[in-house]
């Protein structure tokens, strides 16, 4: 097949993804004149963002007077085990305010503080209330007010619509192969620039909070054009997702349920997480339930309970007690609200969580401790962009949201995603815009470029007999779940890493049956292609990464390392195939450094950073 | 324990109801059972799901008859014996199994006028007040699985989608309407074009609304009134009738 002979759209930059990130790159785009399209998987306003339940983390100050984006900035680079991209950071600390602030200018309905100005919540590891929050179910309420502004924006929304491959003309982007779900027909999208905002690539494992979309399309698609991702090791287990019934395992369970006062227990009824509070936040974290408790009551000068660490740190910690012998019967352990709060509060604050459990386990949260245990939930990791840009190494290649890499470091506190999309979906269609603008020469499109992509897609509706789609993906979860997990060590990953080798043989031999109409199956072998990609890069990375840091745990090689934090790792392609390589970490700004390292003293008394 | 479900496979020319067999677990839904018969004898059989916690709203379907999401009907709802059918929903033209096309409510929210808050002096923040915004809050719980456009009667039995909007839309027309910053005037087209009078009131959408949004009490009712307020007053009627109707 010709790409003379499919379908052509053109348009100056192509979105790729209608999450949060990916609409808001979209409108950015479309204000500044370009032509823009945007396509997704699946339906407008499902995208993953939906999922996203607590709050989304911009230092407004509203609820705590103290807050401005110096802690935010800090708070950031100390969850993120200091592996963050500077610059990223400072960024997003320093523009999501106003970028919560325009939601509200577009329709967003935020809670309210008693003044009537939009109302913050506590998260793990950010210092003050800082989540702007909608109940439990503030990623709605943001896709929501995204997707009916953009709809009046001059944007050509392509829904059901996958990407297969990039396209390149001398090194640069000239557009994307994607075909129609309904149809299976193929389209080619001829454009200057494309922004990725694919998210991550949670598929590649059993129990997780993400969706069958989540299959790395835009790593694994930038991989092949030549792209370099960054920080693959660190994949984010949230600490909390369900554990029972087994159909419903890995769904998320809000960290604001812990904001909100929510404790951890053990079988033995021990509040345990005051056994797990690592050293570099022992100053700032309450060490009694008395603290804890004057803490959730509203005294400033008590500190944190211990509930709110990291979600490496509480990830661990469940995962520790359950091997101990002390988890729940389902092999998580409670966590308790209902004992907290009064059942109108849970019933206001979190009715999301009310519904999940009722409808889904027959708990009535406000009576009952819920069970959780981890689920892999996030990818830190993604395609290297340069931090004001968003552009990749691919010129015309940019990337926003969960499928870039470098804002959060070894961890993400929760709440930063939100904002991430926010502020980097705006700075992408920056980026886009200029590269545009300055665009020079034309692009010129070749048969020998599209054919093999047409091709390796048909070949598996083509094929009489070969493995079965869905079971090699469970083959592949079934082996990132045992060999790529919260707890690592060199040799399960090279075990890993081999069986991976082998699936790939599985993976080129899919087939599905021949009809390409609205067919999951097809769909699926083609993700793979994707998955396969994100689970090798996320390998390769751990691997060489020797040292226990953030969201990666290597029980061979406990403990943070000073080399450690000199060094970024990246994926490429090369001849021999996917390699990893770590790069040098450049000191940051001085002034950048002085407030992520300050005390809280000296950064609040404005010694620091003033 | 096995379980038998019946499933329609088809495209908008022709489909039948087919027989699947699948060993259940516990505490599964019925998209659960949908998943794994799609992986185990039917790759191919179209099916849209995301986020699998009634949170996205893209599993809507027709489970022995009633507009539900796959996603949060729990197998332990039907008894061991009851027959389970899976049909996609009506309203809307089929594509294939269990998918429809549910492009018309796209091009409905477009119809509508976007939020608009007026201008805010440089510097200044806008304040609204909990009590304010509770009632729209309720209606942008909406996650668009579009049941109750499915079940509406005037779409869905008098097929009147040239002339009635839906229930989904009078509900995100009641949060503007309704929220204290918006500034447009949105009466005459939900009276006109949008047809709110079509609706009578037989509560269907609220039955079948996964997040219990109070569709026909707290927002559709509400409009209606607004609506009669600006038109049917009586004295305004009178005077109408005197001197003439006034603009807006």
């Amino acid at each position: 097949m010709d790409y003379s002979d499919i379908q052509v759209i053109e348009h100056d930059v192509l979105v790729v993804g209608a999450g949060g990130a990916g609409i808001r790159a979209a409108i950015e785009c479309a204000s500044q004149g370009l032509s823009t399209g945007m396509i997704s998987k699946s339906l407008l306003g499902k995208a993953h963002t939906v999922m996203a339940e607590g709050g989304v983390a911009a230092s407004l100050g509203n609820s705590d007077p103290r807050d401005n984006w110096k802690v935010h900035f800090r708070d950031t680079m100390r969850g993120g085990k200091f592996l963050n991209q500077w610059r990223m950071a400072e960024l997003h600390a320093r523009h999501s305010a106003d970028r919560v602030i325009e939601l509200e200018e577009w329709g967003a309905v935020f809670d309210r503080t008693a003044e009537g100005r939009i109302s913050q919540r506590n998260f793990g590891g950010h210092r003050y209330a800082r989540l702007a929050h909608v109940g439990d179910r503030t990623g709605l309420e943001i896709i929501r007010t995204l997707q009916d502004f953009c709809i009046h924006q001059d944007i050509a929304i392509h829904m059901e619509c996958t990407g297969l491959d990039l396209i390149l003309d001398n090194g640069r982007i000239s557009g994307l192969i994607g075909y129609w779900r309904e149809t299976g027909r193929f389209v080619l999208f001829k454009s200057k620039a494309i922004i990725f905002a694919t998210g991550g690539g949670g598929k590649a494992w059993k129990i997780t909070s993400n969706s069958w979309e989540y299959t790395g399309d835009g790593l694994g698609m930038a991989y092949r054009a030549g792209a370099e991702l960054i920080d693959m090791e660190f994949t984010q287990f949230h600490p909390t997702g369900m554990v029972w019934p087994p159909s419903v395992k890995g769904i998320l369970v809000t960290e604001g349920v812990r904001g909100d006062g929510g404790i951890l227990v053990n079988n033995k009824g021990e509040r345990f997480m005051f056994n797990y509070i690592p050293e570099r936040f022992i100053s700032e974290t309450a060490d009694t339930e008395e603290e804890a408790a004057r803490w959730l009551a509203g005294d400033t000068e008590a500190r944190r309970p211990p509930e709110l660490l990291t979600r490496d740190v509480v990830a661990r910690a469940i995962k520790t007690e359950v091997e101990a012998g002390r988890g729940s019967p389902n092999g998580g352990v409670f966590l308790d609200i209902a004992s907290r709060q009064s059942p109108e509060f849970i019933k206001r604050k979190l009715p999301s969580m009310y519904h999940q459990f009722k409808e889904l386990a027959e708990i009535d949260i406000t009576h009952s401790q819920m069970e959780v245990g981890p689920t892999l939930h996030y990818f830190m990791g993604g395609i290297r962009v340069d931090s004001d840009s968003q552009q990749s190494n691919v010129p015309g290649l940019f990337a926003c949201g969960e499928c870039a890499g470098g804002m959060h470091g070894a961890n993400r506190l929760g709440g930063n995603s939100l904002s991430d999309l926010l502020v980097f979906g705006k700075l992408a269609g920056d980026g886009a815009t200029s590269y545009v603008s300055s665009f020079e020469g034309k692009l010129e499109y070749r048969n020998e470029d599209t054919a093999h992509i047409l091709r390796a897609a048909t070949d598996i509706l083509n094929r009489e007999n070969g493995e079965n789609p869905y079971l090699v993906h469970e083959k592949l979860q079934n082996i990132m779940q045992e060999k790529v997990g919260i707890v690592r060590t060199g040799d399960e990953l090279r075990e890993g890493l081999e069986k991976l080798q082998d699936i790939k043989t599985d993976i080129d031999n899919v087939c599905s049956s021949a009809s390409p109409q609205f067919n999951p199956g097809w769909n699926e072998a083609l993700d793979l292609k994707n998955l396969i990609v994100a689970s090798e890069a996320v390998t390769l990375a751990a691997l060489m990464r020797e040292e226990s840091r953030g969201a990666h745990t290597r029980l061979d090689f406990e403990g943070e390392r000073e080399e450690g934090l000199t060094y970024n790792i990246i994926i490429k392609k090369t001849e021999v195939g996917m390699t990893a390589e770590k790069i040098p970490r450049e000191d940051p700004p001085q002034e950048l450094a002085d407030i992520a390292y300050a005390s809280l003293e000296d950064l609040e008394g404005g010694k620091i950073g003033a | 324990m096995e379980r038998n479900f019946k499933i329609w496979r088809g495209n908008a020319d022709k489909g039948e109801l087919k027989t699947y067999s699948t060993e259940l677990e516990q505490g599964m839904v019925v998209l659960d059972a949908i998943l794994k018969i799609q992986a185990e004898s039917a790759n191919d059989l179209a099916v849209r799901w995301n986020c699998k916690a009634g949170k996205c709203g893209s599993c809507s379907m027709e489970i022995n008859g009633r507009p539900k999401l796959a996603c949060m009907t729990r197998m332990n709802e039907f008894s061991a014996e009851e027959p389970i059918t899976i049909q996609p929903m009506k309203t809307f033209p089929v594509i294939k199994d269990l998918v429809s096309d549910v492009s018309w409510n796209y091009e409905q929210n477009k119809r509508i006028k976007p939020f608009n808050p007026g201008k805010i002096p440089a510097g200044e923040r806008r304040v609204m007040y909990q009590q304010d915004v509770a009632r729209i809050q309720e209606f942008r719980k909406c996650i668009e699985c579009f049941l109750c456009q499915d079940v509406c009667h005037v779409l869905r039995d008098q097929d009147r989608k040239d002339k009635f909007i839906g229930p989904r839309f009078l509900i995100r027309l009641a949060s503007l309407d309704m929220h204290p910053l918006d500034k447009e005037d949105r009466i005459p087209e939900i009276v006109g074009e949008y047809g709110s009078g079509m609706c009578n009131i037989t509560r269907c959408c609220t039955d079948v609304c996964p997040e219990n949004i109070q569709l026909t009490d707290n927002a559709i009712i509400p409009l209606k009134e607004r609506v009669v307020d600006r038109y049917y007053d009586p004295v305004l009627w009178v005077y109408n009738k005197v001197f003439g109707k006034k603009g807006k």
